[in-house]
């Protein structure tokens, strides 16, 4: 059968949401924030919500973000998106407010406005992609940055005694009864990507139940970061962030998966 | 028996050749072109258009969402 | 229908915003400004208006919920005192760029640092002169009584949703914490999201019908050329805040040989100086500012024409009295008094100043 039988309208399985736009990415090529912010559309498309939902940009690589999500957004202060879509949610408690953010803005400098929107309940979504390294401002070392890994910043790895230990933002944040469900998911392989969208979907449904913050972490790469073509940077990312990082469900329901 | 044949369409000026469509393919349909696109990166194409089962696999985990995938069921 | 009621200027504040139909008030607890929230805590305004209070966990927090809430068309609020007003410093740029109303009151106190908790008018320069990263401005208002306290919150939102600019209430502590008879407006009703929709659709988040484009609230622009349109564009707006929105009140100074300029609670302080100086046989007139930005420069210009010289009041070592000077442009001498770091000067304290550098010199 002739390929241009097969590409017909009417054949269509699979294509971009209407709700990215057409603006090409920003990200480098294999960045996983394209992914993210996919998956977060379409499932903003099939809840239907899309006049309803607003959206949090975050500074860091995903400033932009607003440049490809076709709905609302508002881009927040370094740090500040949780801070910013508490105001958004509280006077708007019917819309759907989520914050995208990576991890310098989230766990670094906007560390207490997470940690205080998560124990607060907001009923808001954050998705927070962890790459373990500062992208946009050129490689630097991030509060998720592995122990002994080098980034321009830590030229000769993460030294833990000096520089610290990388931080589990997501488990900490669980441990709070404000945060109703959290996860930690990935987006390098097809079916990781289809796990990770049914995750931001519960997540989107706290939200719509009103039952608390839900909190999808997506491990991520960052070819250019870690200096790495864009396959090797996945499989990188599997040997070495998903030990100190594993993923899956942390808190289901409110209540901590054991 | 109803056999499924698959095809997909790339946003060749949208693709960055990042290759992460290739590995996710199940049937080993995909590969990066010699040629390159407005913004020199060697694009996806399928090398193997016959083996494509328009599983949707590589679409899913596409970062730039530039491929489109299509799918007839054939009964014979 | 309006009440009269004793308050102090802090609870004033509270108390108009409730009136003043405002929807959210973000703020975090700081002297000497802290009776703003506990009042609003008290009154439970969501019970009345539907109005929302939250405490934030820091002032940093709480300047960017405002800035959430602003940029979906809703009347937000915050308030502060000196160093929680610096912390929010980088919010209240953020808003001014992404030009977002809303309302920030700043009830000051002696600093440096974490300086003293008793009153000051040290902030003016950060006030008015921008404050954050960048070039932009708020507009400030300076009131000088609880019933301006009440007043100037309406005013502000008036003005915030005119010129979609962040308004800086810039009181101080003698002004936040003293209580006067005033009378309260009558409440003014809450817009509904569908009028906020309808008025402010074509800028504000609040979610992308089918029908516009999506609205973005940002402040950032990559290319350079663009910020620089986007910076005359806020420049054009700031020219036309200084045509349209100069506030001062002029006391005695139609027959005056001297005239004192100040603004809140040094010119309170200075309506005394001045009748003090008049016993004397001094004609003494108060020229007193009431929006700090837009300076009312013309007018101080035209009045250093008739006097034979301006002293500036102000708790703070010197800082409004650079604008005076700007403003009467080298005409007549104008010199500063104020005591500062917390210390509020006295009538008597202000004469004998006026006696030395002005009448005397």
């Amino acid at each position: 059968m002739d390929i241009k039988e097969i590409i017909k309208p009417e054949n269509l399985v699979y294509q971009k949401t209407k709700l990215m736009t057409d603006a090409p990415l920003s990200y480098c090529p294999g960045c996983g924030h394209g992914t993210a912010h996919r998956i977060t559309m379409e499932v903003v498309e099939e809840m239907g919500i899309w006049e309803d939902t607003i959206g949090v940009a975050p500074v860091g690589c995903s400033v932009l973000a607003y440049d490809f999500m076709n709905i609302d957004m508002t881009q927040a202060a370094h740090g500040r998106a949780p801070a910013v879509a508490t105001g958004i949610k509280r006077t708007w408690p019917e819309k759907f407010v989520f914050t995208y953010q990576g991890d310098g803005d989230l766990a670094a400098i906007g560390g207490n406005e997470t940690l205080h929107a998560c124990n607060r309940g907001e009923n808001i979504v954050i998705i927070f992609v962890n790459n373990g390294i500062y992208g946009m401002t050129g490689g630097q070392m991030a509060p998720t940055t592995l122990p002994g890994m080098k980034s321009s910043t830590s030229p000769y790895g993460r030294d833990i005694a000096t520089m610290g230990h990388p931080l589990k933002m997501t488990e900490l944040i669980a441990q709070l009864p404000g945060t109703y469900f959290v996860t930690r998911q990935a987006v390098h392989t097809p079916a990781a990507v289809r796990k990770a969208k049914k995750a931001i979907r519960i997540a989107f449904e706290t939200q719509r139940e009103k039952k608390g913050l839900a909190f999808v972490e997506i491990v991520s790469n960052c070819n250019s970061g870690w200096k790495m073509n864009p396959v090797d940077a996945n499989n990188w990312m599997v040997d070495n962030m998903f030990p100190y990082f594993p993923l899956g469900d942390i808190k289901v329901n409110g209540e901590l998966i054991k | 028996m109803a056999k499924i044949i698959g095809a997909i369409e790339v946003d060749v000026e949208k693709c960055k050749g990042c290759g992460v469509c290739i590995p996710a393919c199940p049937t080993d349909v995909i590969l990066l072109a010699k040629n390159v696109n407005g913004k020199g990166y060697h694009y996806a194409y399928m090398e193997k258009p016959e083996a494509c089962i328009g599983c949707t696999n590589c679409a899913v985990v596409c970062p730039d969402g530039v491929i489109s995938v299509y799918k007839v069921k054939m009964a014979n | 229908m309006s009440e009269v009621k004793l308050m102090k200027g802090n609870e004033a504040v509270a108390e108009a915003a409730i009136l003043a139909g405002v929807d959210a008030y973000f703020g975090y607890p700081i002297t000497p400004q802290s009776e703003v929230i506990e009042y609003l805590m008290v009154e439970r305004p969501e019970d009345r208006t539907g109005m929302v209070v939250l405490q934030a966990e820091s002032e940093i927090a709480a300047i960017n919920m405002v800035y959430g809430a602003a940029g979906t068309g809703k009347r937000v609020m915050t308030s502060s005192s000196s160093p929680g007003v610096s912390l929010k410093q980088e919010g209240i740029s953020y808003i001014a760029g992404s030009e977002l109303p809303c309302v920030i009151v700043n009830v000051v106190r002696g600093g440096p640092g974490l300086g003293t908790i008793q009153p000051s008018q040290a902030d003016y320069f950060q006030s008015t002169k921008g404050g954050g990263h960048g070039d932009y401005r708020l507009l400030v208002l300076a009131p000088a009584s609880v019933q301006e306290m009440a007043d100037f919150v309406d005013l502000a939102f008036d003005l915030a949703f005119k010129y979609r600019n962040p308004v800086m209430i810039l009181s101080d502590g003698v002004i936040g914490q003293m209580m006067e008879k005033i009378t309260l407006p009558a409440q003014k009703p809450r817009l509904s999201n569908e009028e906020i929709i309808e008025r402010y659709g074509d800028w504000a988040t609040t979610g992308k019908p089918s029908t516009r484009e999506r609205n973005i609230i940002t402040s950032l622009e990559l290319d350079p050329y663009r910020q620089e349109t986007h910076n005359h564009k806020l420049q054009a707006k700031y020219k036309k805040m200084e045509e349209n929105e100069v506030r001062f009140e002029a006391i005695n100074c139609e027959d005056a040989d001297y005239v004192i300029v100040a603004y809140g609670s040094s010119a309170r302080i200075s309506q005394k100086t001045m009748q003090l100086a008049r016993a004397k046989g001094h004609k003494v007139g108060l020229f007193r500012l009431i929006s700090l930005f837009p300076f009312p420069k013309n007018e101080l210009n035209k009045l250093a024409d008739t006097v034979k010289g301006f002293l500036a009041v102000e708790m703070s070592a010197g800082q409004m009295i650079e604008d005076v000077r700007l403003a009467v442009n080298g005409k007549k001498p104008a010199e500063h008094y104020g005591r500062f770091g917390g210390v509020v000067h006295s009538p008597e304290e202000v004469l004998i100043a006026l006696e030395q550098k002005i009448i005397g010199g």
